[in-house]
């Protein structure tokens, strides 16, 4: 290489064959499917694929979400739960602001369970 | 064009020349790629042609798709019921062009040996245009790599251009074909008029 040359050229030079080596292909496809081979669109190969039954209804319906109760009462009971082991060893040794702190967490959680509760969601039904 | 003793000639000197037409032939009839799709018993044998002790990947087809918008080829593989036969159809016209379709056992062919069924359809060419049909009950996985090597001198000897065409190269042909519905007693219709007549008795 000449020693005035930018020491990056060659990694641009590398870029750019690896931009040509993923499109050729592509652009040979389009090509190929653009002037040789005719599109022959049609009601059934337009259509969904339902293991050949004709689709029935449409793909467009509401779905209500219901998991944010599953993700509060994780909340509540599963990772409380990991935070709740730590606090009760080190309590004995706590500062007055970590105890506040872990207090007004536990309250934020405990809220959410009279939430769910009062959605009716620890019902058995 | 060159001729065949130059070509040949050629080749002996280790200079290979080709056409368009025979590169494309050559690409297309080693990447049949087959729809995972199997009626009845015939799919046994077929599952067992794909597998190691008979390895249809020496021929390029062994990449069975779940779906019809991946796969070239439809294997038949089985008895159509009446119930089936719309969905066979369907799922062929759901293939993108150039497709084809091999008839796997008697079933396929004539019904077999439920042709007295009255649920039974006497035969797939009554629906679809097939390509190569393999008689047996149920064929050998031999006999279906014969009809898949049978199905790749076919698309070999192709010509991509001219009046005969393959139809997947030709614009006025229709791709799709028909799909029968469920009548009284019968599909309606029983069979599609452009591929199939039933034989005309003479008395």
């Amino acid at each position: 290489m000449e020693p005035n040359q930018n020491p990056y050229l060659v990694l641009v030079l590398l870029m750019a064959a690896a931009v040509g080596f993923a499109l050729t292909p592509l652009a040979l496809a389009w090509a190929w499917a653009h002037f040789f081979s005719p599109q022959k669109p049609g009601n059934d190969k337009n259509d969904t694929y339902e293991c050949g039954l004709a689709s029935k209804g449409d793909a467009w319906i509401h779905f209500r979400s219901e998991y944010y109760l599953y993700g509060i009462i994780f909340l509540v009971f599963d990772v409380e739960t990991i935070f709740l082991l730590p606090f009760a060893v080190s309590f004995t040794g706590l500062t007055v602001g970590a105890f506040v702190a872990m207090i007004i967490f536990l309250v934020l959680l405990v809220e959410g369970l009279v939430w769910a509760w009062r959605k009716g969601f620890l019902t058995w039904r | 064009m060159i001729e065949e003793g130059l070509k040949n000639e050629l080749q002996k000197q280790g200079v290979y020349v080709t056409s368009l037409q025979e590169l494309y032939n050559w690409g297309r009839a080693n990447s049949v790629w087959p729809l995972t799709f199997g009626l009845a018993c015939c799919a046994i044998e077929m599952m067992a042609a794909s597998m190691s002790r008979f390895d249809l990947a020496r021929f390029g087809a062994e990449v069975f798709r779940p779906s019809p918008r991946q796969a070239d080829l439809m294997i038949v593989a089985g008895t159509v019921t009446k119930k089936m036969a719309p969905l066979v159809v369907r799922l062929y016209n759901q293939m993108p062009e150039p497709k084809y379709v091999i008839a796997m056992g008697a079933c396929a062919i004539s019904g077999g040996p439920f042709k007295q069924g009255y649920n039974v359809l006497k035969g797939i060419d009554r629906y679809l245009p097939v390509d190569v049909a393999i008689p047996g009950c149920p064929p050998r996985p031999e006999a279906l790599i014969h009809a898949i090597m049978t199905l790749q001198e076919k698309i070999r000897n192709q010509k991509l251009t001219g009046p005969d065409r393959p139809r997947h190269l030709n614009a006025e042909i229709e791709g799709e074909y028909p799909v029968p519905a469920y009548g009284k007693h019968d599909l309606e219709p029983p069979n599609n008029p452009d591929l199939w007549q039933p034989p005309a008795i003479q008395r």
